[in-house]
């Protein structure tokens, strides 16, 4: 590399070549060109034909004198060479080099692969051991996650009787966070999703005269129902995953593991607040999609079947009781506990990866949003059950 | 600024050449009008207090961070105005070792060292092994780390794996972040025989921004003194031990410089050679 050039050397670039020749001492290969990596395929095809052209010689001489560059990839093509016609019992000698070439030579040399241990088991096996995995880890994720809820309960009650402890200003912060700035989306969705339910009620009920029942139809759904659900599936989404990313990324760079040597729990620091936060926020939440989602009602009716304002809350009124109000408001704490468990687990299962950050962000949302859906069904059969 | 030192031999390639760099963050200014010199097939050891902008040069020179003024010219590109082909084949001829390994944390080992090989080049998975293997071997880490995580190296493996990233394109310069800091002194002295070693056989030229002066003596052939937002001095660090401004003093010759090398009786030759201090102070 004594050549110097201020021009790009790699591209122009000479083909590295090899060419044979017997003489009396044995196969002569010279090598020709530039051996360098840049070179890509054509230094393959090169390192190839070295072992092809010479593999049935006693005796090879390596002529390296017409060598114009070599790096480390040049190095390992002809080292490996050495080494391969070595093992089918020729005898190798380098002539022409230069000390630099030795030198790259020794320090940038062939190392045989080793033999991979690893057998792959029969594709039948592998599938039902597969399958077998996936139930085993969703049978300890939800070990998992009750055993978090324990401990989450358990780090409530000794901070319970001591309110100096608890950390205020965080908790404020994520009550800004999560309840304050998810308000406009909030709003906007549950107001879709009242005129659509109420439209699609007038036009199918209408056929049997009964467009005005429409209005039970969003109060009591929307009510019970559709405006807690659209919120938890919300909220999983748009505050499950970043704290699920916020813990994740902690966790990635040893941020937890520091509050754990400061005698800090990252429970008591990162999670109660983050958790609480959510538990006030979600109802508060609930109760302005409850009402988005009958303002949207009132407009749709108002518009496709000419119900007044003034109509629709009388109606309003009759179909629904202060317990339709209750059912929905009364499960948004518990589906708050549920998105916050599993975003702060799957935060914790965080381990150096960012490819893993992303796999514990979505499971986070998959999971949250299952829970959130299998909780509502599970709801609907107990107030069914106690006829509330 | 340059001539400060003894002039190199004129017809010494430059690949990168700064001049008049300014570069700063909002009204603060971290370079001023600074010049900087890399001739090919040097070691450059680059130096300064903490904080003074050491990284911040480095980054610039990449085309990481943005400058307010100056040119920068990298093989005889002004790095402003590269076509996407030429950014390519810059990019396929300089490597870079971060400070904190920057390794792709989702890759294996094998797959890190692979990724720009497999970008830049179309080798075959064989060939693309095997050269990962022998990159392993050639920072000193033996073959069962290719199948590793980054998450699970330590962090003198983890310079190693990203030095072998670097080397992976066989790059004409190379770029060195604080290389042996955190790791053990012997590894830090392979470290240095390693580099040296490479820039023997290859031709390398190294930029190495350090605090080591081990590493400083051991393989520099020039040292970059980086303060008051300007390179202050560059020279041999024979030259640099005579200076007399007062941060390169204090530099070399605390508690921490020359003194405690001279103590262990490796005593720099340059020390004895009869150099006179240049105007090392700007």
């Amino acid at each position: 590399m004594s050549a110097v050039s201020a021009r790009p050397e790699r591209l122009v670039t000479t083909t590295p070549s090899v060419a044979r020749q017997d003489s009396q001492d044995g196969v002569v290969l010279s090598l020709a060109g530039e051996w360098i990596v840049g070179a890509g395929p054509q230094l393959e095809v090169a390192g190839a034909s070295l072992l092809s052209l010479a593999k049935d010689a006693k005796r090879v001489i390596l002529d390296l004198a017409g060598l114009q560059r070599m790096d480390t990839a040049g190095a390992w093509f002809i080292d490996r060479a050495q080494d391969e016609l070595a093992g089918a019992g020729a005898t190798v000698s380098y002539r022409g080099e230069q000390p630099k070439h030795d030198l790259l030579l020794k320090e940038a040399g062939y190392h045989p692969p080793a033999k991979s241990t690893l057998v792959h088991p029969a594709h039948t096996v592998a599938l039902l051991s597969a399958v077998g995995e996936t139930i085993y880890d969703s049978g300890v994720d939800f070990f998992d996650i009750v055993d978090y809820l324990g401990e989450v309960v358990v780090m409530f009650l000794r901070l319970a009787p001591q309110p100096w402890r608890w950390r205020w200003t965080p908790m404020v912060y994520h009550l800004e966070m999560y309840g304050l700035r998810s308000v406009p989306i909030i709003l906007l969705i549950n107001f879709l999703v009242g005129a659509i339910v109420t439209q699609q009620g007038i036009f199918q009920l209408a056929k049997f005269g009964a467009a005005d029942y429409a209005v039970s139809l969003v109060g009591v759904l929307g009510l019970r129902e559709l405006g807690v659900l659209m919120t938890s599936i919300m909220i999983a989404g748009r505050t499950g995953s970043s704290i699920t990313a916020e813990i994740g990324s902690m966790k990635m760079r040893e941020e937890i593991d520091a509050l754990k040597v400061m005698a800090l729990d990252p429970l008591e620091v990162l999670i109660i607040p983050r958790l609480i936060a959510l538990v006030i926020a979600l109802p508060l939440l609930t109760f302005l999609a409850d009402m988005a989602q009958m303002g949207g009602g009132l407009f749709v009716s108002w518009i496709y079947a000419g119900i007044t304002p003034a109509v629709f809350i009388t109606r309003l009124q009759n179909a629904i009781w202060v317990e339709t109000f209750l059912v929905g408001l009364i499960k948004a704490p518990f589906m708050a506990v549920v998105i916050g468990l599993i975003a702060a687990t799957e935060g914790m299962e965080v381990r150096g990866s960012a490819e893993s950050l992303g796999r514990c962000v979505t499971s986070s949302v998959v999971k949250s949003i299952f829970m959130v859906i299998v909780m509502d069904g599970l709801f609907a059969m107990f107030f069914a059950t106690v006829d509330y | 600024m340059n001539d400060a030192s003894p002039p190199p031999p004129s017809e010494r390639e430059v690949v990168i050449r700064v001049r008049g760099l300014k570069v700063g963050f909002g009204d603060h200014l971290v370079m001023d009008g600074l010049d900087l010199d890399l001739y090919r097939g040097e070691v450059l050891g680059f130096v300064g207090a903490s904080g003074a902008g050491k990284s911040v040069l480095t980054r610039t020179i990449l085309g990481l961070l943005h400058k307010q003024a100056g040119t920068i010219e990298v093989f005889g590109y002004d790095i402003d105005k590269l076509t996407p082909r030429e950014h390519l084949e810059v990019g396929e001829r300089w490597g870079v070792l971060f400070q904190e390994g920057a390794l792709f944390s989702s890759l294996t080992v094998r797959q890190n060292i692979q990724a720009p090989m497999r970008e830049h080049l179309g080798l075959s998975q064989e060939t693309l092994d095997g050269l990962a293997l022998q990159k392993l071997a050639l920072v000193g880490l033996p073959p069962e780390t290719a199948d590793k995580f980054p998450s699970e190296l330590s962090g003198g493996m983890t310079k190693r794996v990203s030095l072998a990233r670097a080397l992976a394109l066989d790059p004409e310069i190379v770029f060195l972040d604080e290389p042996t800091s955190g790791l053990d002194p012997i590894s830090a002295g392979d470290f240095d025989d390693l580099i040296g070693t490479l820039q023997k056989t290859l031709g390398l030229t190294v930029f190495m921004v350090t605090h080591d002066l081990d590493s400083l003596f051991a393989i520099c052939d020039r040292v970059a003194v980086l303060g008051h937002k300007k390179v202050i001095a560059a020279g041999p660090i024979s030259e640099l031990l005579l200076s007399d401004d007062p941060w390169l003093k204090s530099y070399f010759h605390g508690k921490r410089g020359v003194t405690r090398l001279l103590a262990a009786g490796d005593r720099p030759a340059a020390l004895a050679a009869d150099v006179r201090p240049q105007n090392a102070r700007r």
